[in-house]
């Protein structure tokens, strides 16, 4: 995709946006509601028309194709299979379109409800398959037509934690299994991060970064990729020579350029430890446990300063030890971070 | 035990207190269900009283009290000015036209609408549901110029099924928009032409066959309409079913062919109705 640009009146939903999706891989594109990844999907699909742009596949223009003609298969948010078809009929729609013979059709159809694990609910009806299976059959009606690319639009976000997490990897792996090139629509960090081999990151109708999953979360390209992605304490600091003071201590920073004032550093959960605090002198990185929230294996701690709160991520064992009200003495690790120009603000966020 | 005590009491209090508003729902269903069956059955004698008095005037004998049949038998042997027979294929035909029409002219427009300009669908909405508020009286002033230029070329009855259209517009819209509004229309079309669907494809392959229950309730209306359209026919000096009957009364002797010729227009009717309600429960069967 070439400067692709999409407007709806005033609202900009792309600007002029760049995108190269390798062939076999698997892009997600993440961002807030409104960002204009679903747009970028539907202009891909041909679903909308771009504004200005190219959009080239394998070498050939197919900006002004229709829909009918891009050879793209897209699964959607919403359920979307024909009701009035059994799954069978669904995931050999496409081949009968394409005059497939009906006996390959019926042998394609079930090879693709093997792949997605639901060979046995082919004479089914949509209505009578839940909400998982029938993405999954949405899934195989897609990979059936053998396209180009595929499309993904947010196609977890109607399901249940248990389901939308076992289909995510069950789409990683079936894409890795037929080498697929793929674009995988989400808000959810998480599903991006964890079935990418690259997130986009997006923004106002821009690419804010695209990188490997670990290289947007531990070095993010600017500070609204590192707040979207992953939970960030901003904490007010200063730059000088190359790294930047925050709560007397000095941390190396993401981008050696920045120029030397009063920033606000943004500071991974992870990277703050804690430990027990029975001193009971004062400082900029002793404080008071506010709240813990469990989350499994790990916990959440918030830290009273003072002046700022501060969350800390530790191993559930560690946090049970630092009850609400415990004195603690935190620790900040020096990872590469990444400083935000905005004024220096008090509250972390 | 201590423990297990208050909670105990606790819970047999919310049991207490969850059979209370229990027995009370159970009276207030009670209560409800005597209203339904109130209501139903004083609606159901409002409606069904009419009719078995007008099927006991056709089964009316010479003298009062007495039963006979002559009233059914004479529906087929009355010769007109104008005759009968004629009058019901007409109207049979014009219920057929009509209904192929009104489909032809308006399922493909609304999904068209639907998909493609929704901006529209108000518009549509407002010129479809326009009849309704127009007397028949008002039409046939309108289309009364018109037909009597028709009427030059000695065209036959046929010809009302415009009329008809026009007339059975807002019924057949309102039920088609309803099976419309229950589908997701816009992402069954966006996925069918992501699989390489052109329109007419999603059209009516793939929308259209899920809006069968709209279809029929709009054919159903539409058949309904015609066969008791009297106005617009006797206005426009055509002979339909209704203006037979209404020239029966007024030209037999035999009051009772007027009773008979109704009831069995209704029951014509009823059977209609009934043969596309099952033909379309057949089509919907093993179907959501």
């Amino acid at each position: 995709m070439q400067g692709l640009s999409r407007h709806y009146g005033p609202v900009v939903a792309l600007d002029s946006l760049d995108l190269t999706v390798r062939p076999g891989e698997l892009i997600a594109l993440l961002g807030p509601s409104g960002c204009g990844k679903t747009t970028t999907l539907r202009l891909l699909a041909g679903l909308e028309d771009a504004d200005a742009g190219q959009i080239t596949v394998g070498g050939k223009d197919i900006t002004r194709l229709p829909a009918s003609k891009r050879d793209m298969g897209m699964v959607f948010q919403a359920y979307s299979l024909f009701p009035h078809m059994t799954v069978r009929q669904n995931v050999a729609f496409g081949l009968r379109l394409r005059r497939v013979g009906a006996a390959e059709r019926d042998r394609r159809a079930l090879e693709m409800l093997e792949l997605v694990g639901l060979s046995t609910q082919a004479d089914r009806y949509p209505h009578q398959i839940s909400g998982g299976q029938q993405q999954r059959v949405a899934l195989a009606r897609a990979l059936a037509i053998e396209p180009q690319v595929l499309l993904l639009d947010e196609p977890l976000s109607a399901l249940d934690a248990k389901v939308r997490a076992q289909l995510r990897d069950q789409i990683r792996r079936i894409q890795l299994e037929v080498g697929i090139t793929t674009l995988f629509v989400t808000h959810d960090q998480e599903e991006a991060l964890a079935i990418a081999d690259r997130v986009g990151v997006m923004r106002d109708g821009r690419l804010e970064q695209l990188a490997p999953p670990t290289d947007v979360y531990s070095r993010p390209a600017t500070p609204f990729v590192a707040e979207f992605v992953g939970l960030t304490n901003r904490l007010a600091g200063t730059v000088s020579g190359g790294t930047v003071a925050v709560r007397g201590r000095d941390l190396p920073l993401v981008d050696l350029s920045t120029p030397a004032g009063p920033v606000t550093a943004l500071v991974r959960p992870e990277a703050v430890t804690l430990a027990s605090d029975s001193s009971g002198e004062s400082g900029p990185l002793v404080g008071t446990v506010i709240a813990t929230t469990f989350l499994g294996a790990t916990s959440r701690v918030t830290v009273d300063l003072g002046d700022t709160t501060i969350l800390a991520q530790l191993s559930t064992s560690d946090a049970t030890a630092l009850p609400a009200g415990s004195r603690v003495a935190l620790t900040i690790r020096p990872d590469p971070v990444l400083v935000s120009a905005d004024a220096p603000i008090a509250d972390e966020g | 035990m201590a423990a297990v005590s208050p909670l105990s009491a606790e819970m047999s209090g919310a049991e207490a207190k969850g059979t209370q508003p229990r027995g009370l729902r159970a009276g207030q269903r009670r209560r409800l269900n005597v209203f339904r069956y109130l209501v139903f059955t004083i609606f159901g004698l409002f409606f069904l009283l009419p009719l078995l008095a007008m099927v006991r005037f056709s089964l009316q004998g010479k003298k009062l009290g007495t039963w006979s049949l002559a009233a059914w038998k004479q529906i087929a042997s009355y010769k007109g000015p104008p005759p009968l027979l004629p009058a019901i294929e007409i109207t049979l035909e014009l219920a057929v036209i009509t209904s192929v029409v009104m489909l032809v002219l308006v399922l493909p427009t609304m999904i068209w609408v639907r998909l493609r300009v929704r901006w529209f669908s108000r518009v549509l909405e407002f010129i479809c549901l326009l009849p309704l508020t127009i007397p028949a009286i008002v039409l046939v002033v309108g289309l009364a110029p018109i037909y009597n230029k028709i009427e030059r070329y000695n065209v036959s009855a046929l010809m009302l099924f415009w009329a008809y259209v026009i007339l059975a517009l807002p019924y057949a819209y309102r039920a088609l928009a309803a099976g419309l509004n229950s589908l997701d229309a816009i992402t069954l079309s966006e996925a069918a032409r992501s699989l390489g669907a052109r329109w007419f494809t999603v059209m009516f392959r793939i929308i259209a066959p899920n809006m069968w229950q709209a279809i029929l309730n709009a054919l159903l209306l539409t058949v309904a309409l015609v066969l008791g359209e009297f106005t617009v026919a006797y206005l426009l000096t055509y002979v339909n079913l209704q203006v037979e009957l209404f020239s029966i009364s007024r030209n037999t002797t035999n009051a009772g062919v007027l009773f008979s010729a109704s009831a069995a227009t209704l029951l014509f009717g009823f059977a209609l109705l009934l043969i596309l309600s099952y033909a379309g429960r057949r089509l919907r069967r093993g179907r959501p």
